[in-house]
């Protein structure tokens, strides 16, 4: 039997298994904390920020923190929520976002962010970058214009031998997205699949399928992100 | 003839992935660029996917994937260099060798490249050669020293003085690079003997009771950080884990710091007995000294003193006559990020990985390089326990403040007399420190490099301690006669933009919309509304992973609070541009004239 911890969550009292992440944590306990780059059953890499909590006076990433006994953690505060939603502003700076022609639209985590934190003109000017467009790939395509850099797909794409499909190419804010010419162009459907369904945005598309799923029917048309959580 | 550079350096360092820095490195030196060929061959022969291996190479400003010249001139654009007469080197640099800055020139012969501090603040301006260092550049010596390429001589035979004259007795050394030690403390002072504590005092003592002297001394990790070094041996020590590793961070990179390349090289003995000492105490078997790539020059002569170790006993098997205590040091290069000097991007370097810190927990004592307990410590701190093993942790905290003992290296650049190494006890002041190094009107002083702060002389009766001026050692000094937004403040947030590792959202994103406000307020376009933004988006950095992330706005955000009024001057000519528009104020000229009474 696993041990238990107790802690708290914006006053709220909360239990835990000892040794799993503030999220997890969180997540058990019914209360939503804002994730972009993380995706379940893929090592957390805390690099989108959004999940930022408070804790012991430190800004700490839920993704990434185990939870502790005895921890009081800063989770929906006005302040943190307009870190989050600035965080998010900035990922809409960054890169050229224009959902009403995405085709990943209603189906996008970024998309569904912002409107759950109710953001309308970012506070950042637009830096309306140059990106290119990969579609030398036979299974996808990669627009780096809506990629926001969160690894997922260099995280969880690998082949057999653990090399990786994906890396980051330079660093800072030319960093970017490459897909291996190699192990891209032998990439499995399965493999290719998953890469599509790992990105939170539009970057990653299957190519010869457009919109497979009918707008109306997408995942955040009727519900906002983190509807599945009560509080 | 290339290939053969590239598999025999694959071959040197057989075939390891966790070697892929060395070797690309060498080929890098070898070949000037690393080939689409080369890539490919690396590639397979330690089964990684082509992009495994560019990520890497794409990350490090020494690697490229682009000839860069017979012989590649990377010029150190830093703050000092430029208030040292950087500009006209590096026009002087241009003309001769028919490019610009960012190219090679159509022969091939020689490129040309900016490059952050290079660790050599204190004789700028300074380039470095096919990794080889020329100081005190002047239009003069640029001329001969491209006129030596174009006869294709030798870069070692291209220095031309014979400086110090220290105690390294190089005479390779001795011609590139001065020391400028000015003053020195109890962890500088040549009076000890190398390898006393290792063969007359670590046989007689307990790994425990070695640990217990160092947390008596009180001593803090000197990067910057002031982790307590007793307590991170200890919680390596009690960490379990079949090997544990010492690393010792040699990657100086935040500029205007210098003071571990001058260690390196006048006291090398003393930061290997350190380490012997540190890995004693935590039970490692291999010390690894990260050393970052600028120092490539020191490289050969580090690796003359560790093979004089061995031939002593002060390394390797039964060490001291310890029978079981086995320890050995390698050197690894890095490649050019000054995010690898964070410790746990520097173990990622290590493993030959594109330097991204990690997430903490867990930390380096618990799972480090090669997911082992790993302890990194600061080339001074190391320095400094050997001589807390000889004169015991109670001599140790007896200097510098209650709080904050010993002594601190200073590396002081800039505006003064008398710029070089300062070895000093903790509790002076910033006056203090003028007054020693000869600075007189001094409009401010940049403490802790870019990532600390830029104060005025308002708190300069401030204090040197871990409960006030925390510092790497850092200290730049500027006159009235600089211009500190538009020549410090710009380049050291063009610094962080090149150094960010581009993780954290925050980091990467953010430092270039601080910057072009900056650039909006020193074109005179600025409004007051553009001050209270860069104030408030200050806090969203503290949401990033590192250090870097964290501090990366510093140089904005301490400027905007010491030197408000140098921002207010800008905002001058702005005033008319003031946003929020006032429709009343804006039609109540012509609603008077009308006699008409506005109606919203």
């Amino acid at each position: 039997m696993a041990d238990i911890i107790n802690f708290t969550i914006d006053g709220k009292e909360c239990v835990a298994e000892k040794g799993i992440s503030i999220l997890q944590a969180t997540q058990e306990n019914d209360i939503y904390i804002p994730t972009l780059c993380n995706y379940e059953g893929v090592k957390p890499k805390g690099s989108c920020r959004i999940c930022t909590i408070r804790t012991n006076g430190q800004f700490a990433t839920a993704c990434t923190t185990p939870v502790a006994d005895g921890m009081e953690i800063e989770n929906n505060t006005e302040e943190i929520n307009d870190l989050r939603k600035s965080i998010i502003e900035l990922l809409f700076v960054e890169g050229n976002h224009f959902c009403p022609a995405c085709e990943m639209s209603g189906d996008c985590e970024l998309q569904a962010l912002a409107y759950r934190f109710q953001m309308m003109v970012p506070r950042f000017t637009f830096q309306f970058p140059k990106r290119d467009i990969d579609a030398g790939n036979p299974k996808i395509l990669m627009d780096c214009n809506r990629c926001i850099r969160c690894k997922r797909c260099i995280r969880a794409i690998k082949d057999e031998k653990g090399r990786s499909v994906f890396a980051f190419y330079r660093r800072g804010e030319n960093i970017k997205v490459h897909i291996d010419p190699e192990l891209g162009s032998k990439l499995t459907d399965e493999l290719a699949e998953k890469s599509v369904t790992i990105c939170p945005v539009g970057a990653i598309l299957p190519r010869e399928k457009g919109f497979r799923i009918p707008i109306g029917q997408r995942k955040f048309d009727h519900e906002p992100i983190g509807s599945e959580y009560k509080h | 003839m290339e290939n053969n550079t590239v598999h025999s350096a694959i071959r040197k360092y057989n075939q390891d992935k966790m070697r892929l820095m060395d070797i690309l490195i060498e080929i890098q030196d070898n070949e000037n660029y690393i080939s689409d060929d080369a890539v490919r061959i690396i590639s397979e022969k330690l089964e990684l996917s082509l992009v495994d291996v560019e990520q890497t190479i794409s990350f490090y400003h020494f690697l490229s994937k682009e000839p860069q010249g017979k012989y590649t001139i990377y010029l150190n654009n830093s703050i000092v260099s430029n208030m040292m007469g950087r500009q006209i080197v590096a026009e002087t640099f241009e003309n001769e060798a028919g490019c610009k800055f960012g190219e090679v020139a159509e022969d091939g012969i020689i490129g040309l490249f900016d490059t952050a501090c290079i660790g050599m603040s204190d004789q700028e301006p300074a380039a470095l050669i096919n990794g080889n260092v020329f100081i005190h550049l002047t239009p003069f010596r640029v001329k001969e020293i491209v006129r030596d390429m174009r006869t294709g001589k030798d870069v070692k035979k291209m220095h031309t003085s014979y400086l110090d004259g220290g105690q390294n007795k190089s005479e390779y050394l001795n011609s590139a690079v001065r020391n400028n030690i000015m003053r020195m403390g109890p962890v500088l002072t040549d009076d000890y003997n190398p390898g006393t504590i290792i063969m007359n005092n670590l046989p007689q003592l307990t790994p425990e009771q070695v640990i217990e002297e160092i947390k008596t001394s009180n001593i803090r990790g000197r990067g910057g950080a002031g982790f307590p070094t007793g307590l991170k041996w200890e919680f390596c020590r009690i960490a379990k884990g079949d090997k544990k590793y010492i690393l010792c961070n040699a990657d100086e990179g935040e500029p205007g710091t210098y003071k571990d390349r001058v260690i390196l090289t006048e006291r090398p003995k003393l930061l290997f007995e350190g380490m012997v000492i540190a890995g004693y105490s935590i039970g490692a078997t291999e010390g690894i000294l990260y050393l970052r790539y600028e120092y490539k020059y020191l490289k050969h002569y580090l690796e003359n003193a560790l093979e004089e170790a061995r031939g002593k006993n002060l390394l390797g098997n039964d060490i001291g006559g310890i029978k079981g205590f086995n320890f050995d040091i390698r050197i690894q290069l890095g490649a050019g990020a000054y995010i690898c000097g964070e410790e746990s991007a520097l173990i990622e370097s290590i493993e030959g990985k594109r330097g991204e810190p990690r997430d903490r927990p867990p930390y380096p004592v618990e799972k480090g390089y090669n997911d082992c307990p790993t302890v990194v410590n600061n080339v001074e701190t190391l320095c400094s326990v050997v001589k807390i093993m000889l004169k015991g942790g109670e001599w140790y905290s007896s200097l510098g403040t209650p709080v904050s003992t010993g002594t601190k290296v200073l590396n002081i650049s800039g505006d003064c007399k008398y710029p070089g190494i300062y070895e000093v006890e903790w509790g002076l002041t910033i006056i203090d420190i003028l007054d020693m190094v000869g600075a007189t009107d001094v409009q401010a002083i940049q403490v802790g490099g870019p990532s600390g702060s830029l104060i005025g002389p308002e708190e300069f009766d401030r204090k040197l301690c871990y409960s006030d001026l925390v510092t790497g050692g850092s200290f730049i000094i500027f006159n009235f006669n600089r211009d500190l937004l538009k020549n410090v403040v710009l380049n050291f947030t063009d610094f962080f933009i090149e150094e960010s590792c581009g993780s954290c959202v925050p980091c990467r994103s953010m430092i270039p919309l601080f910057k072009q406000k900056l650039e909006k307020i020193l074109s005179g376009n600025g409004v007051a509304s553009d001050l209270e933004d860069l104030q408030s988006w200050g806090k969203l950095m503290k949401t990033n992973r590192c250090g870097l992330g964290h501090t990366a706005a510093n140089p904005i955000l301490t400027s905007l609070k010491n030197f408000r009024y140098l921002y207010e001057e800008k905002l001058e000519r702005g005033k008319e541009y003031e946003t929020g528009f006032n429709l009343e104020q804006a039609v109540s000229e012509s609603c008077e004239a009308t006699t008409r009474v506005p109606n919203f």
